[in-house]
């Protein structure tokens, strides 16, 4: 079962610069993928793009059996996508439980205060004081606080969007075991990262984008090395797709 | 003869909108900055460059039979430093902050020219103001064509000094800093110093307009510096095409005519009785084209040369969903 | 110091405030300041006019004045007509002009500009149907009850007080509380994001313009009831309305409010200095002044 599709992806901000040059690739149910690349190769871009914040200018994309090219996000979410965007993806003026609720909004009202506490529990950090603003919290509860949000609608993919970026090497391996046992439970993954290494620990798949092009798309294992993986970056290299 | 008395009567007042269509397009269409209160500008330079010029009268300050030239150059002084006061106040916020306070300046000055009739005349304005060439005006043909020569030069000066301004180093850096302000900045330009420059030159320019205009016309009143002709000024740069200066000046041109001859129209058409709500919907005409022209042709008639600027939204952001 | 300026100036400010609190609620989530918010006032009045006599025409005993007010049920059930126009309008300009630009991206200036435009052609629109000529709700002259300490006011200057009063408690409650203004304070942080959490923002937007024009209506009723009805009198609220809003904190609805009433009491104190023909240029003053010292207003968020 295909839970995400892309196909001849065309996307940026300007119709005549496009960013995201033709990307295609198919993303299993219950997957961990990660994508990586250089800075500015135009991972972010591709990944709002596939969530709907970013026009796309041609191409496909497809989550479970609805083509959601173009939508706005909103539907998507609709849709069981979750996103958690590399920055600015939490509501720092409102509190934790109203950055919860709104994401609540979504689902029947007898289910709303059941998966709240969930995710309070889930996230011990954020259930200590959910009436306090959301901008107080720290970088590292920030990251969890909006994987919570996301989570909670219960996606069928999730996708993050550099979640240990600025994360001391502690909270790093926290959020990692956290995405883990998201994983575990079945929900597909799609991982944005710079942390190469953790990535691939995390995921079974890797895709390697270069400027706006997939360069690579194979197990983990391969590139663990880090020999293929800098020659691609580099972009010397590029490794067949597999399909 | 007559007809073209007229016609350079026409093209004269004409040709003082461009020149204040020229100092908008210093302001919004090379920089992006929104003035809302350019009839306070241009008022400002009309009634400083008449206190100084006109004749000692007896019911008011000022008076000070100074020549023309000097009322100009105090008038561009005066505006000048008026928008350099209100950049200092609002260049450093939201771009919006600036379209209010400017609304706010034409505003309170509307409320100075009415109300301090021992500076300004009060309601009933001021009159005598000294005309170029006024030896001459006996003869309507002579008198109309000199002074249409006279504004047609101080256009003319304006668009070669922001031509030239526009081609050098400055000129580039403002452009860059309209474009892509965090890239300006990391080039070591510093956005706001520029945008204040700028919109002290665009006031200052609007200043010079008033004051031409005052001199042409002899008199002044409150009431022709109502926020209808900010939105008139506003219109003719939209529709000529902002951020290109010979678009500004054909764009006064051309609104101008239109507004004179739908106004004659209306006065051949309408009984007296009717004529002033005629003419309000003279101005529904041109709010509606100002919208139409920014939804479906934000470029005007002559675009900008080097490139459609960011803020006409060609190129999206983050799209809104 | 005349107490009376007291009970002026929070009839003014009750009529500033009502306005301000749409403009603020616009301006944070739709991101722009809009010029035509004032001339919404002026057609909330007309048309609130328009449907009273429409109304009057039907059941005549409705224009009957209803002790101890000047006017009768005819205007408030007018009034329901007349919020309804309101809203339509502001729906139908926002799908004609300003989503349009929205939807292409254009920079918050751009709709700034267009809502300037708009502003006078709406405006021109008004005095070239009705013309310029003042109209009025009421014949019925009311005489001013005194209320103590040297204040006086009549029972419609009261009843607008208190209607005010009674609308930003619920509009407050309506922000803080339900889950539409959550939605709505999320759209005015970051709207992007807004979609990401799964909220409709365009939908978010339509409540934004549904409760603006209400309150424009219910205030352009308001003034054209205490004072009288003309096609200028939203644009000459409209720089009090600005400074009231900026003042309060863009986006702050008791901030809206209370700024419409400092600038009310200070426009009805400064009038007994210096002259009532300076009235227009107090909100001027608290606007540089606020600009000057405390550019986020007074419940603002700081780089806001
Ligand atoms: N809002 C935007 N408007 C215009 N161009 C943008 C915008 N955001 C990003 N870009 C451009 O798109 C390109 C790709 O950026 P993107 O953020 O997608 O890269 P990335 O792979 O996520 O990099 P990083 O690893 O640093 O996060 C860059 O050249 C960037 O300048
Ligand atoms: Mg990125």
């Amino acid at each position: 079962m295909t839970a995400l599709s892309v196909a001849g992806l065309h996307a940026g901000y300007d119709p005549d610069l496009p960013i995201v040059k033709g990307v295609s690739f198919d993303i299993t149910r219950g997957e961990a993928v990660s994508i990586l690349g250089p800075n500015g190769a135009g991972k972010s871009t591709m990944i709002k793009a596939i969530a709907g914040l970013v026009p796309c200018f041609a191409g496909h994309v497809r989550l479970g059996q609805t083509d959601v090219t173009g939508l706005a996000s909103h539907h998507l979410v609709r849709n069981g996508m979750g996103f958690v965007p590399q920055t600015e993806n939490i509501f720092t003026r409102l509190t934790i439980l109203e950055n919860l609720q709104i994401a609540a909004q979504l689902l029947p009202k007898a289910e709303r205060a059941g998966r709240i506490a969930a995710m309070l529990d889930m996230f011990p950090d954020l259930a200590a004081r959910p009436g306090e603003l959301a901008g107080a919290l720290s970088g590292g509860q920030r990251q969890m606080l909006a994987a919570a949000r996301a989570l909670l609608t219960e996606p069928q993919v999730l996708m993050l969007d550099e979640p240990s970026a600025g994360l001391s090497p502690k909270l790093v391996g926290q959020v990692f075991d956290t995405l883990r046992r998201i994983s575990e439970a079945g929900v597909t993954l799609v991982l944005v990262e710079q942390n190469v290494r953790a990535a691939l620990t995390l995921t079974e798949r890797a895709l390697v984008l270069v400027d706006g092009k997939l360069a690579h798309d194979g197990p983990s294992e391969t590139l663990h090395d880090g020999k293929l993986l800098g020659e691609l970056f580099l972009g010397h290299r590029t490794a067949e797709a597999r399909t | 003869m007559e007809l073209l008395a007229y016609a350079a009567f026409f093209l004269t007042i004409a040709l003082t909108y461009a020149i204040i269509c020229l100092g908008l397009n210093v302001q919004w269409g090379q920089t992006g900055l929104f003035n809302v209160g350019i009839a306070g500008f241009v008022g400002l330079g009309a009634y400083v460059s008449a206190a100084l010029t006109t004749p000692d009268a007896a019911e008011r300050i000022g008076g000070f039979d100074l020549p023309i030239a000097l009322g100009w150059l105090a008038a561009m002084a005066a505006g000048g430093g008026l928008a350099l006061a209100v950049g200092l106040l609002t260049l450093r916020m939201r771009s919006d902050y600036l379209a209010i306070t400017t609304f706010g300046i034409a505003v309170a000055l509307q409320l100075v020219f009415q109300n301090t009739e021992s500076l300004t005349g009060g309601a009933f304005g001021m009159a005598f103001i000294p005309r170029p060439f006024s030896g001459l005006q006996g003869e309507a043909f002579a008198f109309n064509g000199l002074n249409l020569a006279l504004t047609a030069a101080v256009v003319l000066a304006c668009y070669l000094l922001l031509e030239h301004l526009l081609r050098s180093p400055w000129g580039r850096a403002l452009r860059a800093v309209r474009e892509d302000e965090v890239a300006a900045q990391a080039l070591g330009k510093n956005p706001v110093l520029l945008r204040i420059q700028a919109f002290a030159l665009g006031g200052a320019i609007m200043a010079l307009a008033g004051a031409v205009q005052a001199h042409f016309i002899g008199f002044i009143a409150p009431g022709n510096y109502l926020p209808m002709m900010t939105f008139q000024v506003w219109a003719m740069l939209i529709v000529g095409g902002s951020g290109n200066n010979r678009g500004a000046i054909l764009g006064a041109v051309l609104v101008w005519a239109i507004w004179a001859l739908s106004g004659a129209l209306i006065s051949e058409v309408f009984p007296a009785d009717q004529q002033a709500r005629a003419a309000s919907l003279q101005i529904v005409i041109i709010g509606v084209m100002l919208c139409v022209i920014l939804l479906w042709r934000p470029q005007g008639i002559l675009p900008e040369v080097r490139s459609v600027s960011r803020h006409l939204g060609r190129r999206n952001k983050d799209i809104k969903p | 110091m005349n107490p009376q300026a007291i009970i002026d100036g929070l009839i003014a400010g009750s009529t500033i405030g009502l306005g301000a609190i749409g403009l603020t609620l616009t301006y944070s989530i739709l991101r722009f300041a809009n010029f035509t918010h004032g001339d919404f006032l002026a057609w909330g009045a007309y048309l609130t006019l328009t449907v009273a006599g429409v109304l009057g025409g039907l059941a005549a005993g409705l224009g009957a004045p209803v002790y101890p007010f000047s006017f009768g049920w005819g205007l408030p059930l007018a009034m329901f007509g007349g919020v309804a126009l309101t809203v339509a309008l502001t729906l139908g300009l926002d799908r004609i002009l300003f989503g349009k630009l929205r939807a292409r991206g254009a920079d918050a200036i751009i709709i700034v500009m267009a809502s300037f435009g708009a502003s006078m052609a709406l405006r021109s629109l008004l005095e070239f149907i009705f013309t310029a000529k003042p109209a009025y709700f009421t014949k019925a002259l009311q005489i001013a009850k005194p209320l103590g300490l040297g204040m006086r006011a009549t029972p419609d200057q009261l009843l607008v007080i208190g209607m005010t009063a009674v609308l930003v408690v619920v509009l407050h409650l309506l922000v803080t509380r339900s889950a539409t203004g959550r939605a709505m304070r999320a759209v005015s942080e970051n709207p992007s994001l807004a979609g990401v959490y799964g909220v409709n923002v365009e939908n978010v937007i339509r409540v934004t313009w549904i409760i603006g024009a209400g309150l424009a209506c219910i205030a352009g009723v308001m003034a054209g009831l205490l004072v009288q009805i003309r096609p200028y009198m939203g644009f000459d609220l409209l720089l009090p309305l600005f400074s009231a809003a900026i003042l309060g904190g863009i986006g702050s609805i008791p901030g809206a409010m209370l700024g419409g009433l400092i600038i009310g009491l200070a426009e009805a104190f400064a009038v007994q200095i210096v002259g009532a023909e300076w009235r227009a240029a107090i909100s001027f003053v608290i606007l540089v002044l606020v600009l000057m010292l405390r550019p986020q207003g007074l419940f603002g968020q700081k780089g806001a």
